[in-house]
């Protein structure tokens, strides 16, 4: 009853075409993102802080990315661990090389070139299609794996192959290196994700996104009403990968600090993948939904066996973690294939008629 | 006759010609499909075609979106001849189609679905698309008018936000039928639009078909089984069967030609 | 200029100098090739009959060595170990039908592909739970020497592999083509719903194909883990198999093998020759791209199903 949207009428077509359309929504995602901005810092600890939330931010920013690319637009990519990699090393090389410019200012141009990465790997996608172009991708990733191992140039000739992020500063706080704090870094984070996940928001419900879609439903019939294929399809590898070259910068500046190119490994690819399936395809609100679940989920099947003071061994522990984390996503795909953004609309939809049953 | 046609009929003066096809030719492989074909529609003409299944009627509808180009003759639209038209290019130049199958973004709703087919006349880049507030916003709210107008056209207000995947069959014709109109064509080509339609929903769509011919003056060239509808609404038709035209005329004189009967329609036989 | 000498002047001179020598790294490669395709086929059919990507196909390769290695390991005589793992096969077919198959039906095709992957996980932690994580030494008493031939080095082993793998295929292929549930496989591979209003029972297809699929990864396994012992990392193998797959197209038997060979002599030429002169390690990306290049004049693999949009 207190959640409908009878009584509202939207008198404008602007109204209708807004991203909250129910007033009430648009109050609860204020709160959670004030809740995010201003509580959160204040009331986590470190432990969350760097063990859960800073993860979760910068996974919902590649999750998002590659949300748009294969949820949006169809396009099945395994390449996100090296779109990554790409905006990480872009950034350290600019960094290094320019350490008087903001380091803002060097994520978000390294961002660039993991976007003209993502328009060269995505050319195939023009005649290859559904798993084979998945598989294609994979070229992608290790190839970048390689090149990013192979030349010394990219780890400025560091001997043990690991690039570690030099201590910047942003208006003044530093923000990476060893001396920049969890607070400050998770609202980094954080600030980056809000101002990008509502620029995709845009991007997906604009004509950009609609070419998008139509892409994915039925090329063809796309393609006889005016949408230009190769230009829609590279534009969704271009943007998909600038959001995963940022997020990438960020894993590596503000959150692990120091990386080798393992760090971005197919693995990676394959966990973002998990976050959109199982967040949601084609949804940025579950983008981030998946993310928390797959940073969470981990964690929490660490923690049972201490939190149940069940003895035992660590390697057993992790075994045990890895069937519980594959029997979940299976059960997760069977339960609700449709991911939880689906859920969180049937919740809404049960919340429209509350306390009423039907 | 129905009402709608009759008034329709009669009233219509016919423009210059619009599209003409000239000795087209087309095999896939060892398949032949369309031989030596030519017609010509003018404006504001409603051309049926027909004909038995495999006669090539679909081919030519794709030949003239642009999705193949002939192996020989001409197609000449709007007075320029255009050897090997690309589908996007059909479609800037006024071409729009519906299918046989109906070729809609099934996981998009209604309203996402006609939108898209306003996609070429929306002029914004994606930088706009990402800021929205300002240009972006101003040209899709401008563009969700003009289809708004369609919807109402069609009557379809009531599943505007439903994704086209659910609707029955029915609707979703009458969505692809919207999307093509969104697009303001010049030349409708329709594929089968009664296809799996009961009688009533089959008046809808001629009423529909016909407003959109008197009122934005769009030419329109329809594939269509059912002689009944092609009888009432069209003013010439062309018959074809294995890849070769048979005939072209008037809806009258086309339904008495011997071969015409003899390939498709068939007579009816009294009881003996 | 060194770069130009590097790309082409350099292995080719090399390969010229000693054509011997690229005819045994050839050899090397086909046969290498052959194995890739033993792992490809097990996706092919799996592919083929239920329109799954099983990405867990190459921990069911190693899952099977597994069970193998351990039930020698405990004393049980090699054909007794044999028949007691192609049963476990079998068993592990008709749970992953029961489980995780059956409540997916008819869902889009990624689904599916997912649930393999945590299948993969879940199988991953399962056989290390049971089996344990050292490497192991699998002999099936295929000897495994290298003879010369004429001046160039061949391996028995590989050479025995080959031919296993060849018997293989061609049985593989009679079933598909020619029997009555070679029929019904197929077409269960294009539509569920339409196979099962023809009566095809779905759950009996399926549990066929993936013990099938179980069998061959077994003797993928044998074959792999005869070579370099049972150990974690056959399951990588998998993704060595992706590009053979891709190649031959996903729906193809012979498609398996070709790719497999193409794969297998490029990547080994590629490594050996190229190798030296741009840093090593090529072989980690060399096949996926071999793969690509190939698909963008046949998107559909080489020996694959067109993929044919009517309008």
């Amino acid at each position: 009853m207190l959640y409908r949207e009878s009584g509202h009428f939207r008198t404008t077509y602007r109204a209708d075409q807004a991203i909250f359309p129910i007033v009430q929504d648009r109050w609860v995602v204020a709160a959670v993102v004030a809740f995010a901005f201003v509580v959160v810092p204040v009331i986590a600890d470190e432990y969350w802080l760097q063990a859960i939330l800073i993860p979760t931010v910068i996974f919902a920013l590649a999750a998002i990315g590659l949300n748009i690319l294969t949820g949006y637009a169809g396009q099945l990519s395994l390449g996100t661990g090296g779109f990554m990699a790409v905006g990480a090393y872009a950034t350290y090389k600019l960094t290094t090389f320019l350490p008087e410019v903001n380091i803002l200012v060097h994520i978000l141009v390294s961002g660039v070139f993991a976007a003209a990465v993502g328009i060269l790997f995505g050319i195939p996608s023009l005649r290859i299609k559904g798993f084979y172009l998945a598989v294609a991708t994979l070229a992608a990733q290790f190839f970048l794996m390689w090149i990013f191992n192979r030349v010394p140039w990219f780890y400025n000739y560091n001997p043990n192959g690991t690039i570690t992020a030099p201590p910047r500063t942003l208006f003044g706080i530093v923000v990476t290196g060893p001396q920049a704090s969890a607070e400050v870094r998770y609202l980094v984070c954080l600030a980056i994700l809000v101002l990008f996940a509502y620029l995709a928001k845009n991007l997906v419900r604009s004509n950009t996104g609609r070419g998008w879609m139509a892409i994915r439903d039925m090329d063809v019939a796309a393609e006889i009403i005016g949408i230009r294929p190769l230009r829609t399809k590279l534009l969704a590898f271009a943007i998909s990968s600038y959001y995963c070259g940022v997020a990438g910068a960020l894993y590596m500046f503000l959150y692990l600090q120091s990386v080798e190119t393992l760090a971005f490994g197919i693995d990676v690819s394959f966990l973002v993948l998990f976050m959109i399936i199982i967040g949601g395809l084609g949804s940025i609100m579950g983008s981030i939904l998946g993310a928390a679940f797959i940073v969470v989920v981990p964690i929490l099947l660490t923690n049972i066996p201490q939190l149940l003071a069940i003895p035992i061994s660590v390697e057993l522990a992790k075994h045990i973690e890895r069937m519980i984390f594959g029997g979940l996503i299976i059960f997760f795909l069977i339960v609700e294939p449709l991911g939880l953004a689906r859920l969180w609309q049937i919740v809404k939809e049960k919340l429209r008629l509350w306390p009423f049953p039907y | 006759m129905t009402e709608a046609a009759a008034a329709h009929a009669g009233a219509k003066k016919l423009g210059a010609v619009l599209l003409e096809v000239e000795n087209v030719s087309l095999s896939f492989g060892a398949v032949q499909a369309l031989t030596d074909v030519g017609f010509a529609i003018r404006e504001r003409e409603i051309l049926a075609i027909i004909g038995p299944n495999g006669a090539g009627k679909t081919t030519m509808l794709n030949l003239l979106s642009g999705w193949y180009g002939p192996d020989k003759g001409t197609i000449t639209y709007q007075g320029i001849r255009r050897p090997r038209m690309r589908p996007h290019e059909a479609a800037a130049l006024g071409i729009g189609r519906t299918f046989q199958n109906v070729a809609l973004f099934k996981r998009m709703s209604t309203l996402d679905n006609i939108m898209t087919g306003r996609n070429l006349k929306m002029k914004a880049s994606f930088l706009d698309h990402a800021l929205y507030w300002g240009r972006a916003e101003a040209e899709e709210t401008r563009h969700r008018a003009q289809v708004e107008r369609i919807i109402d056209f069609l009557e379809i207000e009531a599943i505007r936000k439903v994704p086209v995947g659910r609707l029955p069959y029915g609707l979703q014709k009458r969505v692809e039928l919207a999307r093509a109109l969104a697009a303001e064509p010049t030349l409708l080509l329709l594929d089968e639009p009664m296809a799996g339609m009961n009688s009533e929903e089959k008046e809808d769509m001629c009423r529909y078909v016909l407003d959109v011919n008197d009122e934005f003056g769009t030419t329109i060239c329809l594939i269509e089984h059912d002689m009944g509808v092609v009888m009432d609404i069209s003013d010439r038709v062309v018959v074809l069967d294995y890849g070769r035209k048979i005939a072209d005329g008037p809806p009258e004189r086309v339904r008495k030609d011997p071969t015409v009967i003899s390939a498709y329609l068939g007579v009816t036989h009294s009881p003996a | 200029m060194e770069i130009l000498t590097a790309a082409f002047l350099g292995p080719i001179a090399d390969m010229i100098a000693e054509p011997l020598f690229l005819l045994e790294v050839m050899i090397g490669g086909v046969l290498t090739g052959v194995m890739y395709s033993l792992v490809a086929l097990g996706f092919v059919l799996i592919f083929k009959a239920s329109g799954v990507f099983n990405f867990a196909q190459g921990i069911m390769v190693l899952f099977a060595a597994l069970t193998l290695v351990g039930l020698m390991e405990r004393g049980v005589p090699i054909w007794l170990a044999l028949a007691i793992t192609i049963a476990v096969m079998v068993v592990l077919a008709m749970a992953i039908e029961r489980i995780v198959l059956r409540p997916l039906v008819n869902q889009a095709d990624i689904t599916l592909f997912m649930a393999t992957i945590g299948l993969t996980f879940f199988l991953e932690g399962f056989g290390e739970i049971l089996w344990g994580s050292n490497v192991k030494k699998l002999d099936i008493g295929i000897p495994d020497r290298s003879v010369d031939v004429g001046g160039v080095l061949i391996n028995t082993f590989d050479v025995n592999a080959a031919v296993i793998a060849a018997v293989l295929v061609a049985v593989l292929a009679v079933l598909f083509q020619r029997t009555k549930i070679g029929r019904a496989l197929r077409a269960v591979a294009d539509d569920h719903q339409a196979a099962l209003s023809v009566g095809i029972s779905l759950t009996s297809i399926w549990v066929i194909v993936w013990a099938v699929a179980g069998i061959v990864a077994l003797v993928a396994g044998i074959m792999w883990g005869g070579k370099s012992g049972v150990q974690f990392s056959l399951s990588l193998i998998a993704l060595k198999a992706l590009p053979v797959l891709i190649l031959g197209g996903l729906t193809s038997v012979p498609g398996a093998i070709v790719g497999g060979l193409i794969i297998g002599v490029g990547e080994k030429v590629a490594e050996v020759f190229w190798g030296p002169y741009i840093g090593g390690a090529i072989e980690n990306w060399f096949a996926y791209v071999i793969a690509v290049a190939f698909l963008w004049f046949r998107p559909q693999g080489l020996f694959g199903e067109r993929i044919i949009e009517r309008v």
